[in-house]
């Protein structure tokens, strides 16, 4: 997964306690070219966070010195808006509406993947100094009009359901980058559970069939142990 | 502390001392009334008499003289139960009269006042009391005239033999029925005390005596049993769910460590050991889901996350299940049908969404029809509605109706009870993938809205109904507008 372009190296602070874990994090974000900063308490991670220049900042939930959540509370207060993600080992459905109304941005129960983890991180990052929202999407000869709710691949026009255009736009908006089933569950059904079933693929392949079936060139592609990523793939 | 210290320290008895000293009050204060208002009654009643008297005997003196007077009143003063008379001179000399010695200058002064006195008559020395009246004459001679008081002090002591008789058995009835009272309080609090000290010991079963009067000690007692038994049914919860894991987690975790082991024992290549890794991922990655549930099915049980609940329309949740689930029903050559009206309920969007999702995954990964055994039918019909799986929401009366329905071999009434409980799975589902958990935690989350799950027969098939109750009337109007989303 080499997404990130050399002269454009992410810096990235891992604020977690536990050694092995934090270690582990630090090394598994550098292999994919992040530079990574650890602190393992609060306090350290507050200041480090106050002083450098970061793109995202991971945070776990429980850390000695000061809280994650007091962490980043304090971090907001001062005006620094820099994405935020949460690691927390505490339940799910309370947790998550507590951490992000503290101000992190997005969260991750642990244990967790990963490549879920990752995904999330750059979809983050990329909207901390992405551009701005564009009206329309291209991915290759693909076409998402926002406004007018037109698909079209070529000259092909696409008729697709409500939810297939929001799929379709969650995708489009995150070209090039590796989107996983849990953040397409949230962001474009807002359900925040574990489904037991392969629901979320039937959704993609559905819509795979539509913008890719009789194309040459397939532009949804399916990322092993991951997630999807629509991406012209002549690049 | 001894039994006495006990039963005055009682509330009961506290009670009834405070009631006793306000009744005694209010006794005292009736008498004292009765009492005072007698003695003015008395009073007045002389005064009337001597006043009419007086001027009945000035009359009479200014017509016929001192002589007349003096007759007159030697003449009243042998009746029995006479008035005083006493006439004096200018200078004090008794004239007539039936009094023999009065208090120092009564006669001196003019008007009314009371006195000691002798009756000349009268051997005993005992003096008696009189109210008197003294007036001067035109002549300069003084007249008194006077009545005994003895009536007035009579009436009087008998009110306060009365006042003390009253009281003494309000005090004596007071205390005793204070008492009653108390020890019957007292014996009842002391059974509860006995049965909540067994139960602080462990037996959870024991459960507190309720009487038939329905009073509120009863009802105390009634809500500390209905608490009771919801604690037994956590502890017993709890109890279930360490056994539960301890059983179905240590299954997987088995599996995994032997899959671990096999693969440092006889893998030889990297692709050996690469598979190995991957399947140790995908069994790990299943214990973290069973884990996950367990979990959240522990959370909404416990009434942990009641704090993030909002108003909202079962039929969004219906529509939106139904919305994420269709394509995979058709995959699996099934067709998912949804029929809604608007069915408000107060709660978490996100737990019954769950909990309906998770009746949909059952109804679809074992609600098929059974292949049939004779020939198919030659309705056509009959056989597209057996693969069907409805998902309804509907309000009925006060409940909030959201059900499953499907068309496949349903459950045996035996069996519905248990298949609710924790990693319960029937036999014709052991090959199917899954933890056991969904209608366990589809169950918790009913309860966790005071609803229910229903589990009924479809004929053929299977109808999974959480029975949740409506937002009431008002709240609905309140709420109607805006339906809060979750942050994302």
């Amino acid at each position: 997964m080499t997404l990130i372009e050399p002269e454009s190296q992410m810096r990235l602070l891992i604020i977690e306690d536990d050694r092995e874990s934090a270690d582990y994090l630090v090394k598994a974000f550098r292999e994919v070219g992040y530079v990574a900063d650890l602190a393992s308490d609060g306090e350290e991670g507050l200041s480090l966070a106050d002083t450098g220049d970061y793109d995202v900042l991971v945070i776990d939930r429980m850390l000695p010195k000061r809280d994650g959540l007091s962490v980043i509370g304090t971090l907001r207060d001062k005006g620094n808006r820099t994405p935020a993600l949460i690691l927390s080992a505490l339940g799910q459905v309370d947790d998550r509406i507590k951490g992000l109304r503290a101000g992190g941005d997005d969260y991750l129960p642990k244990p967790y993947a990963f490549a879920e983890l990752l995904a999330r991180v750059e979809v983050l990052s990329r909207r901390h100094g992405g551009p701005a929202e564009e009206t329309v999407y291209r991915v290759g000869d693909l076409e998402l009009d926002r406004l007018s709710h037109r698909v079209a691949r070529g000259k092909d026009e696409l008729t697709l359901q409500p939810r297939e255009f929001r799929l379709l736009e969650y995708l489009m908006k995150h070209a090039g980058q590796v989107v996983t089933r849990t953040m397409l569950l949230e962001n474009v059904w807002d359900y925040h559970f574990d489904p037991q079933t392969n629901v979320i693929d039937v959704h993609i392949s559905r819509l795979r069939s539509k913008i890719d079936k009789g194309f040459e060139q397939p532009l949804l592609h399916t990322i092993r142990g991951a997630g999807y990523m629509i991406r012209d793939g002549i690049r | 502390m001894t039994a006495f210290g006990k039963l005055i320290r009682t509330t009961a008895f506290r009670l009834t001392l405070v009631y006793l000293f306000l009744f005694a009050l209010f006794a005292a204060s009736l008498l004292g009334y009765f009492a005072w208002n007698t003695r003015r009654l008395i009073t007045e009643q002389i005064t009337t008499t001597v006043n009419a008297e007086f001027a009945e005997l000035n009359d009479l003196y200014t017509r016929r003289g001192l002589r007349g007077l003096v007759g007159a009143i030697e003449n009243r003063a042998l009746r029995p139960g006479a008035n005083l008379y006493l006439v004096t001179t200018p200078t004090g000399q008794a004239v007539a009269g039936n009094v023999a010695a009065l208090g120092n200058g009564i006669m001196a002064t003019t008007g009314w006042s009371e006195t000691v006195y002798h009756r000349l008559d009268e051997q005993q020395k005992a003096p008696h009391r009189a109210l008197v009246r003294v007036d001067e004459l035109s002549s300069g001679f003084r007249l008194l005239i006077g009545r005994d008081l003895e009536e007035r002090r009579r009436i009087f002591s008998i009110v306060a033999k009365a006042a003390q008789w009253s009281m003494l058995i309000v005090v004596v009835l007071g205390l005793a029925g204070g008492v009653f009272v108390a020890r019957r309080v007292l014996r009842r609090i002391d059974a509860m005390t006995g049965t909540t000290r067994r139960i602080m010991e462990g037996d959870l079963s024991g459960r507190l005596p309720v009487g038939r009067s329905g009073d509120e000690l009863d009802r105390l007692a009634d809500n500390l049993n209905a608490m009771l038994e919801r604690i037994e049914a956590l502890m017993t919860g709890l109890k279930e769910v360490s056994d539960n894991i301890a059983h179905d987690l240590k299954t997987p975790l088995t599996r995994l460590r032997n899959r671990a082991e096999e693969a440092l024992a006889t893998s030889s290549s990297e692709a050996d050991y690469r598979a190995a890794l991957e399947g140790t991922i995908e069994e790990s990655d299943g214990l973290i889901r069973t884990f996950n549930a367990l979990l959240m099915i522990a959370r909404a049980e416990s009434g942990q996350v009641r704090g993030n609940m909002d108003n909202f329309d079962a039929a969004e949740v219906a529509n939106g299940i139904h919305e994420l689930y269709e394509p995979l029903a058709e995959d699996n050559g099934m067709t998912l049908r949804v029929v809604t009206q608007p069915a408000p309920l107060h709660g978490n969007r996100e737990l019954v969404s769950q909990a309906m999702a998770n009746l949909v995954e059952n109804a679809i990964k074992y609600g098929k029809p059974a292949p049939p055994i004779q020939p198919p039918a030659p309705d056509a019909t009959a056989d597209a509605k057996l693969g069907e799986i409805l998902i309804e929401a509907r309000r009925e009366g006060d409940t909030v109706l959201l059900s499953v329905t499907d068309h496949g071999p349903g459950i045996p009434e035996a069996d519905r009870k248990h298949v609710i409980e924790r990693f319960v799975r029937l036999e014709a589902s052991r090959t199917q993938p899954g933890s056991g958990l969904g209608l366990s935690l589809a169950s918790a989350v009913a309860t966790l809205h005071r609803g229910e799950l229903r589990l009924s027969d479809a004929e053929p098939g299977l109808r999974a109904t959480l029975a949740i109750p409506a937002l009431s009337g008002e709240g609905l109007a309140v709420q109607a507008l805006p339906l809060e989303s979750h942050p994302v």
